[in-house]
């Protein structure tokens, strides 16, 4: 019984930090699913992003403010792993490696030290883990991290519907195709890149409010829990949700039921030091579900001309 | 024209797999020639194309499109000058996206992409009308993602992209190799209308003697990365198989040996 209630009182908390998670996982679609890239960069940017944006509320900032400097912070990251892998030639997934790698001294030597508190008692924080009951709805942080997702659904999914944004688009289907139609698709790699990364560290700095803290780990398997989101949302909602509008927000429902699953896991008593372990074999299978289903399952076309 | 300037290419060069690709090729186009492109396999026609449309660079020599030097110029930006239509139906087309949407992407090739709408309702008409010349069915089809359709279908597709914004100049690379032989004719006659209309400058390669002589105004044979034979008004018209397999022989002191170029008389 008291297990039950556990689950039940921590149910509003894990649908927020999901939500939070969610935003990342939009972040990680850009790049995963439109252009093509495994990028890993976002591993460090989520950290980037919370830095940035507890160091300069600390400093005085204003909030609002922090948040738009901690997305520039995230762009630059995306910026970094774009020209690696552009002008550099660097394979996608080493480039968003050796970024990575990088930001986590940046990161260290953003906030100073491995830690860096940002206390809701101290800060007028937009969301928090204190916001979840007894407060009027505006506060409250599922109702606050829900509007951003609804706002960044709703302004992806004008962009991508600009004649830029379907270039960004055609460049992460077919690279040949984009260029014979006149498309820059090193300029569109980056550009998705810093997009994608910036909406990863604005997801960064919610959850440093939320959780009332910016840890150096704090991004660690990030893109783990991203697929996750996504292979949750799509294996969920993929057969009623076709417009692109609804896939995003597909993703953050998949990031929700992520956390609440996690949530479960934890209350069921299941050591948390196990969880990573999880997550990333569940991912594991996730993706292998299609290559099995091509290999061992397929049946073979009639007639024979598949290409004609 | 088109100009092309004594152009050199050797792929991997230093390796065992060094590949004198183009050699010294030289050609000139004047405004409003459909040219037929001949060759065996590896000859260099596809290289040929893949130089004017600034895939690499070449080692040397030069490319002038209606005046314009585009020898150093990246691909991407030289894409407002030429339509293409590739050997292999997938290269053509994006897979995720719709017909209307890759129509769309093709329709604003050479013009700067900013924050308008990516596709309006005045152009899904137009895209529309457009496919119904096709006569694939493919108008009651347009917001399906082109992965779904054919080769064949995509291949056509193709093509109407490429010509939906006039080019200076159509690249079209077997673009009918991978079709069946109805749907290969429909879209030979495809182009051909297309290219008339429009009055285009066009080159076409193709494996297909006799399409080689039936279409076009002017006729090109390519061996080891250079033409060979050029023949083109009456002397094209008078043209036959065997003669161009003859031709071919004493131009290159080699039996045309080519399997498909003697399977698809
Ligand atoms: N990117 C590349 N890297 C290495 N070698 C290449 C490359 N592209 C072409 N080649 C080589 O250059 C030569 C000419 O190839 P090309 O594709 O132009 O021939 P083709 O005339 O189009 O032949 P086909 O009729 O088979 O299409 C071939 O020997 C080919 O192996
Ligand atoms: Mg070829």
């Amino acid at each position: 019984m008291s297990i039950i209630t556990s689950i039940i009182n921590a149910l509003p908390g894990a649908v927020a930090q999901g939500l939070i998670w969610g935003i990342m996982a939009i972040g990680l679609y850009i790049t995963y699913k439109l252009l093509n890239i495994s990028d890993l960069t976002v591993d460090g940017s989520m950290c980037t992003g919370a830095a940035v944006c507890v160091m300069l509320t600390i400093a005085g900032m204003p909030l609002p403010l922090a948040m738009v400097c901690a997305v520039i912070a995230g762009m630059l990251t995306g910026f970094v792993t774009g020209i690696f892998h552009t002008f550099m030639g660097i394979p996608a997934i080493l480039a968003g490696i050796l970024t990575q790698l990088s930001l986590y001294s940046v990161n260290l030597k953003i906030m100073g030290k491995a830690n860096q508190a940002l206390s809701v008692r101290n800060y007028d924080l937009l969301v928090s883990l204190q916001y979840i009951r007894n407060v009027p709805l505006w506060k409250n942080a599922i109702f606050v991290v829900a509007a951003f997702v609804v706002v960044l659904i709703a302004i992806l999914y004008w962009f991508f519907g600009t004649e830029y944004g379907c270039s960004l688009r055609a460049t992460g289907s077919n690279l040949n195709m984009s260029r014979a139609q006149g498309i820059n698709t090193s300029f569109n790699t980056v550009i998705g890149l810093m997009l994608s990364n910036g909406i990863v560290a604005l997801s960064g700095a919610l959850l440093a409010q939320y959780q009332g803290f910016a840890d150096v780990q704090m991004g660690r398997g990030a893109i783990v829990i991203g697929l996750a989101a996504i292979i949750i949302g799509n294996a969920v909602f993929g057969k009623i949700f076709k417009n692109f509008a609804f896939k995003l927000l597909a993703v953050a429902f998949g990031g929700v039921i992520y956390y609440i699953v996690y949530q479960i896991v934890i209350c069921l008593g299941i050591d948390p030091d196990l969880l990573k372990l999880l997550s990333a074999m569940v991912v594991a299978v996730f993706l292998a579900i299609p290559y099995w289903k091509k290999t061992y399952f397929s049946v073979p076309k009639k007639g024979g001309n598949q290409n004609a | 024209m088109l100009e092309i300037k004594n152009i050199y290419k050797t792929f991997n060069p230093g390796t065992i797999n060094q590949k004198v690709a183009l050699n010294n090729l030289n050609l000139t186009l004047n405004d409003g020639d459909f040219v037929t492109v001949i060759g065996g396999n590896g000859a260099g026609k596809s290289t040929m194309l893949n130089a004017i449309s600034g895939v690499w660079k070449p080692d040397s020599g030069r490319i002038t499109i209606d005046g314009v030097d585009v020898t150093g110029m990246p691909e991407h930006k030289r894409a407002r000058f030429l339509g293409r239509v590739f050997q292999d139906p997938m290269l053509g087309t994006a897979a995720d996206m719709s017909i209307q949407e890759n129509m769309a992407l093709a329709l604003r090739r050479g013009n700067r992409r900013g924050l308008g709408w990516g596709i309006t309702e005045k152009e899904k008409a137009q895209f529309k009308e457009a496919l119904k010349t096709l006569d694939l069915g493919l108008e009651s089809r347009v917001t399906s993602k082109v992965g779904l359709l054919s080769g064949g279908q995509r291949q056509a597709v193709t093509l109407l992209m490429a010509t939906l914004k006039k080019p200076k100049l159509l690249l079209l690379d077997e673009h009918t190799a991978a079709l069946d032989p109805k749907t290969a004719a429909k879209v030979l006659e495809l182009s051909e209308k297309i290219v008339e209309e429009n009055h285009l400058t066009a080159l076409m390669v193709t494996h297909n003697m006799k399409d080689a002589i039936r279409y076009g105004n002017r006729l090109i044979m390519m061996h080891e990365g250079h033409v060979i034979f050029d023949v083109s008004g009456e002397e094209k018209k008078n043209l036959t198989v065997e003669g161009l397999v003859e031709m071919f022989s004493t131009a290159s002191g080699e039996e045309f040996a080519n399997d498909r170029a003697l399977l698809s008389k």
